[in-house]
């Protein structure tokens, strides 16, 4: 269960290497193909995110348990410039990069947890996480 | 992977055959539209099959692809998106509107003949300028 795999992200051929692997890794955990579609999706929109505002970070994509519950989590980590207002980046179809806006919010309404950890100058870290659903 | 674009008729289809980067979606859409002009078509397909994934900024690539594609004159729909695409699309937001959507190759070629129809000037935008006196139509 120990095993992550960290994905850099620096060009747009990474974003489609990140979504492809988010989807392998979320068929191992046991999620339904669309599940994963899903799942691939949200990753693609944080990948996104750190190339356009960041240029470049790194994805690291873990299985996770808690008790009986199989999941996904995704951590997005990259030293850009930071989020100034997470509120209003959490806000769908608000952009500062001519972006449809979608990416935050979107990303947090395919998962089941979504968190935000930015700060101005250093960096941002996402981290979100998807749990099967009980059988 | 550059997608390759084909020309039927009055119309051109673009196959996307594997999952597409940013830029490879950007190529399509200038390739598409310099194409029309290029080959005066009246109708774009876009094929989108094999796309596991349809995420914000492909969906706004289609739907750019849509619209300036009409500003050139010519009705694009896509066609072939999976269960699970429209799903997690609709999970995320994300629409199509404004833009015609059908289940397969087969059925495009179908609704391009519908729209397109009319011969010389017989555009889309064409058909909703026929004055009333027209032949009755549906």
């Amino acid at each position: 269960m120990g095993d992550e795999l960290r994905l850099p992200i620096a060009a747009d051929v990474d974003v489609v290497e990140a979504r492809q692997q988010g989807r392998a890794l979320a068929a191992v955990a046991g999620f339904s193909s669309g599940e994963q579609t899903v799942i691939a999706a949200a990753i693609s929109e944080i990948a996104r995110n750190i190339l356009m505002y960041a240029k470049k970070g790194e994805i690291t994509l873990s299985l996770v348990q808690n008790g009986d519950r199989q999941g996904v989590s995704i951590v997005a980590v990259d030293q850009g410039p930071g989020i100034p207002d997470i509120e209003r980046a959490m806000q769908y179809g608000y952009s500062t990069s001519h972006g449809v806006g979608a990416g935050l919010p979107g990303a947090k309404r395919l998962m089941d947890e979504f968190e935000v950890d930015s700060v101005v100058g250093h960096g941002t870290t996402i981290t979100m996480k998807k749990w099967r659903r009980a059988i | 992977m550059e997608v390759p674009i084909l020309r039927q008729g009055q119309y051109l289809i673009a196959s996307i055959q594997s999952a597409l980067t940013d830029a490879d979606l950007s190529h399509l859409r200038e390739a598409l539209i310099a194409q029309v002009g290029r080959s005066r078509c009246r109708g774009v397909i876009v094929d989108v099959t094999a796309l596991d994934v349809m995420d914000s900024f492909a969906v706004r690539t289609l739907r750019d692809i849509a619209h300036m594609a009409r500003l050139r004159g010519a009705e694009t729909v896509i066609v072939g998106i999976q269960p699970d695409v429209a799903f997690a699309m609709v999970q995320l937001g994300l629409t199509l509107k404004g833009v015609a959507t059908v289940l397969d190759l087969e059925e495009g070629l179908a609704f391009l003949d519908g729209r397109t129809k009319g011969g010389l000037g017989g555009g889309a935008f064409d058909k909703s300028r026929r004055p009333p006196s027209g032949p009755p139509r549906g």
